[in-house]
């Protein structure tokens, strides 16, 4: 197990399993995203409350569920960066911050869509929005961090601690609409109780988290390929597969 | 894990602890401001503050609409089947404003113990169904727990 972790430490070794994989998960989550959208657009029912405006939820709530996890995983990755030194922890909390920010992006502005007709407003300053809206500085926070500051390893120490700081953000994100009274409502997916919703609207919605979880590990790998090739410009082997790309 | 690693986690970890224990403190301060809203049992029992501009939370009490011919008043009861305040509010309401529908309402108590509020917003709960289930459900006059006294009078 320890050589296993040790050589996913080696940027080398990720580079070469993460391009057997890419095209793998490309094509499986290019599936899942159009087979999810389709299934969730057309042949969902509508709500009987909410009517067809429900369906934003094919799209908020997995974008929602990455935002989050995004988080994790770069809180994760910068702990194992600043204990174990390795280096593409710090690769991970660098490819990871854009791609997370752009989904609490998304999760915000669609939950501002579905909010004005089924609310009455865009925005409201209750506690699940406005952790989510941290959620997003944060990100921007890391991403900050990693473009103004020069040197690589100060760059990752920097960032790893901003996340590990940022992740008490996180239960309070999925806790708020429990702690205090919110405008939002309580989650209708818990892993201890079946879900708020019948099978026929939560089973796409199922394929699409899994299809947003395969696109965020593609992107995730080609961010991280890409800064692994121009940090390590300078070894060998870099040197020898552009030199043989070049040919 | 030689000692200098173990050293750092410790220091991470004192980190994560820390902060974490700092924030919880800090939002078990701050309790109160947080919610959103309170709810008719917290007003009836002077727990909000007086005179100044608050949300109020709740159910649209069932029966309790009442709509001005000449006007766009609405008067209605928020409860939360425990204790139920009054509300009066001039302009359009959500889509979703219903009989039994969770609203939350800005604005203030007034002198009459009337609660008038500038803003209704409607609540949405994590609930959702297919029309056609509602429609069965209520005919065989059953519905999912906790629902019953609030989708009779809104699946129509």
């Amino acid at each position: 197990m320890w050589t296993f972790f040790h050589k996913l430490g080696s940027p080398k070794w990720f580079y070469e399993i993460s391009g057997k994989w890419l095209p793998w998960l490309a094509v499986l989550s290019a599936i899942l995203l159009v087979a999810g959208s389709v299934w969730a657009l057309a042949f969902a029912p509508a709500d009987y409350q909410q009517g067809n405006s429900f369906r934003i939820i094919y799209i908020h709530v997995p974008a929602a569920f990455l935002a989050q996890s995004c988080f994790i995983m770069m809180a994760i990755s910068g702990a194992i960066g600043l204990i174990w030194k390795m280096k593409i922890a710090d690769v991970f909390v660098k490819a990871a911050a854009p791609i997370g920010a752009s989904f609490t992006f998304l999760a915000l502005l669609t939950g501002a869509i579905w909010g004005k007709p089924t609310w009455g407003t865009w925005w409201i300053w209750d506690a699940r929005l406005t952790s989510m809206l941290i959620l997003l500085f944060l990100y921007f926070g890391v991403m900050a961090l990693q473009s103004a500051i020069e040197d690589a390893t100060t760059a990752a120490k920097a960032s790893a601690i901003l996340a590990l700081v940022g992740m008490v953000n996180i239960p309070i994100i999925k806790y708020s609409v429990e702690w205090w009274n919110t405008l939002h409502q309580p989650a209708t997916f818990t892993l201890t109780e079946k879900p708020a919703m019948p099978a026929e609207m939560w089973v796409p919605l199922l394929v699409m988290v899994i299809g947003y979880y395969c696109f965020f590990t593609t992107v995730l790998f080609l961010r991280a390929r890409n800064e692994i090739l121009e940090r390590e410009r300078r070894t060998n082997w870099v040197k020898k597969l552009v030199s043989k790309e070049a040919a | 894990m030689n000692p200098k690693r173990k050293q750092r986690l410790i220091l991470v970890l004192f980190l994560v602890i820390g902060f974490s224990s700092v924030v919880a403190l800090v939002l078990s301060a701050l309790n109160e401001n947080i919610n959103l809203f309170y709810n008719p049992t917290q007003i009836a029992n002077g727990e909000a503050p007086e005179g100044a501009r608050i949300r109020a939370g709740g159910m649209v009490l069932e029966g309790s609409i009442k709509r001005d011919e000449s006007s766009l008043l609405v008067i209605f009861e928020v409860t939360d089947y425990n204790a139920s305040i009054p509300v009066a509010f001039t302009g359009i309401l959500p889509d979703l404003f219903r009989e039994g529908q969770g609203i939350v309402a800005m604005g203030r108590m007034d002198g009459d113990g009337i609660f008038q509020a500038d803003e209704v917003l409607a609540k949405h709960d994590e609930n959702y169904m297919p029309p056609e289930v509602t429609d069965a459900l209520e005919k065989a006059g059953k519905l999912p727990d906790g629902q019953d006294a609030i989708k009779t009078d809104a699946v129509k």
